[in-house]
C-alpha cells in the first residue's frame, strides 16, 4: 500500500478515512488533525496554560509530544498511584507505577518540559489498591477509587497552580467505549456531560480538554511507535478484564466489518448534543464547596466531599500512619 | 517456509505468504487492535509476510485483549 502523499510504501492505513500514509507523513498528519480539533472544539490558544495529565502510556506521552511541537505551552501532571501490578498472591510485581514514572520522567527531561508529581501514598498515606481495600470499595478492581483520586488530584493541580486549562489523552476509542457503556445504561446524567471540552462551570473545577478524542487508540499507538516514543506497553494491569475493555474490543468488532462505526457513533452523539437531544435537568450538576477540602462537590455537608471520605475512612483504619492534614495537603510537587 | 511473530512475551509462527491481516486472524488478534513492526518500522495489514521476517505484533488497546 502507498503513501496517498508522496506515494511511498504507507506504514499506516486508515480505513475510516480511506486514507494510507507513510511515516513521515503521518507524523505531519497527526499534530495538524490535533491542531484542527484543537480549533474546531475551542479548546484553548497559545495564550493558555496548560497542564497535561500524564502516565506514561501512550496517549498521553504523544499528546504531550504533539502540544509542545504544536508550540503551547504544556507541563506534564503524573501521579504515583503505588499499582504494581504482582499478577498473583505469589508473583513477582512488575513495578508499573515505577515503570510508567520512570518514562514520564524520562519523556520531560529529554524535551526540557516541566513534570509535576504527586506520589498519592506520599501525599495522603496509601497506595490504591490498599485505599481499594481499606475502603472496601473494588478489592482486586481498584478503578473506581482510582478514578476517583486521579479526577480530583488532577483538578487540584490544575486549579491550585494557575492552570487554564487540563488536558488528558483520551482517544476516540476510550470516548466511544464509554459512550456504548452509558447509552446500554441510559445514563442520561453521564451522556449530557460527555463532550471533548468540559468547561470551568464553577469555581474551584479546572477546564477539561480532550485533544485526541477523534483519533482511534490505534492511530495514538502508531504514533507513539513511528515518533519512537519510550511508553508504558503494559499500562495499568487492573485494566485487564474491565468493562470499557469489553465495550472496546464490541465496538472493534463493528470496525471490522464496517470500517467508520466508532467514529460515526461518536460524532454522531455529539452532534445530537448539539442539536438537544440531552440536556441538564434543573438541579443536576450543581456543585458546592466541599467543607473539609474546599474542592467542588455535588454532596455538601460536615462529612465533606467523596474525595475526603474516603481518606477519612482510611485514616480510621490506619490511624497514626496518615499525616492529620492528608486531605488538604497541597498536591502539587515541582 | 515460516514468519516469526512475537506478542506480548509470546512467539508464534505463520507460513509466508500470508498478509498481516490474514496471520492475525489465524493467531486470534483483532487487526484493528494490534499493529505489527518490523526492525521499529510499521506495516500496514496488507503486507505479504515473507520467509525468515520477525514481526513484533503491539497491542493498541492498554492493558486489554489477549487471545
Amino acid at each position: 500500500m502507498k503513501c496517498r502523499k508522496c506515494g511511498a510504501t504507507a506504514a499506516i492505513n486508515m480505513r475510516q478515512h480511506k486514507l494510507a500514509l507513510c511515516a513521515d507523513h503521518f507524523l505531519e498528519w497527526v499534530p495538524e488533525q490535533t491542531q484542527r480539533f484543537v480549533e474546531k472544539y475551542k479548546m484553548f490558544t497559545l495564550e493558555d496554560k496548560i497542564l497535561v495529565a500524564v502516565s506514561g502510556g501512550k496517549d498521553s506521552l504523544s499528546l504531550w509530544d504533539i502540544l509542545n511541537r504544536l508550540g503551547y505551552h504544556a507541563d506534564g501532571l503524573y501521579i504515583g498511584l503505588g499499582i504494581d501490578g504482582r499478577r498473583s498472591p505469589s508473583g513477582e510485581g512488575i513495578g508499573y507505577s515505577d515503570e510508567s514514572h520512570r518514562l514520564a520522567e524520562a519523556f520531560a527531561a529529554e524535551r526540557g518540559l516541566t513534570l509535576r508529581v504527586v506520589e498519592v501514598e506520599q501525599t495522603y498515606g496509601a497506595t490504591i489498591p490498599e485505599l481499594a481495600v481499606i475502603s472496601n470499595r473494588g478489592r482486586d478492581k481498584p478503578c473506581s477509587v482510582c478514578g476517583l483520586n486521579k479526577r480530583y488530584i488532577m483538578n487540584r493541580a490544575a486549579h491550585d497552580g494557575g492552570y487554564t486549562v487540563l488536558a488528558t489523552g483520551h482517544n476516540l476509542d476510550d470516548e466511544a467505549a464509554v459512550l456504548m457503556q452509558n447509552t446500554m445504561n441510559w445514563a442520561g446524567g453521564y451522556l449530557v456531560r460527555q463532550a471533548p471540552v468540559l468547561e470551568a462551570t464553577q469555581p474551584g473545577l479546572a477546564r477539561k480538554v480532550k485533544p485526541l478524542c477523534r483519533f482511534y487508540e490505534r492511530e495514538m499507538a502508531a504514533y507513539a511507535i513511528v515518533r519512537g516514543l519510550d511508553y508504558i506497553y503494559d499500562e495499568c494491569p487492573h485494566a485487564v478484564g474491565s468493562t470499557t475493555i469489553y465495550y472496546k474490543e464490541v465496538l472493534n468488532q463493528m470496525e471490522e466489518h464496517r470500517p467508520g462505526a466508532k467514529l460515526q457513533f461518536y460524532l454522531s452523539f455529539l452532534q445530537a448534543k448539539e442539536q438537544g437531544l440531552f440536556a441538564l435537568k434543573p438541579g443536576d450538576a450543581e456543585l458546592h464547596a466541599c467543607d473539609k477540602c474546599g474542592q467542588p462537590t455535588t454532596a455538601p455537608g460536615p462529612e465533606g466531599c467523596s474525595f475526603c471520605r474516603l481518606w477519612d475512612k482510611v485514616r480510621a483504619v490506619k490511624g497514626a500512619r496518615l499525616p492529620a492534614s492528608a486531605a488538604i495537603t497541597d498536591p502539587v510537587e515541582a | 517456509m515460516t514468519v516469526k511473530l512475537s506478542y506480548r512475551n509470546k512467539e508464534y509462527e505463520v507460513p509466508a505468504g500470508m498478509t498481516v491481516r490474514d496471520a492475525l486472524k489465524k493467531i486470534g488478534l483483532q487487526p484493528e487492535t494490534t499493529l505489527a513492526v518490523q526492525d521499529g518500522k510499521l506495516m500496514t495489514d496488507d503486507t505479504i509476510l515473507k520467509e525468515g521476517m520477525k514481526i513484533k505484533l503491539v497491542a493498541v488497546i492498554s492493558g486489554g485483549l489477549r487471545p
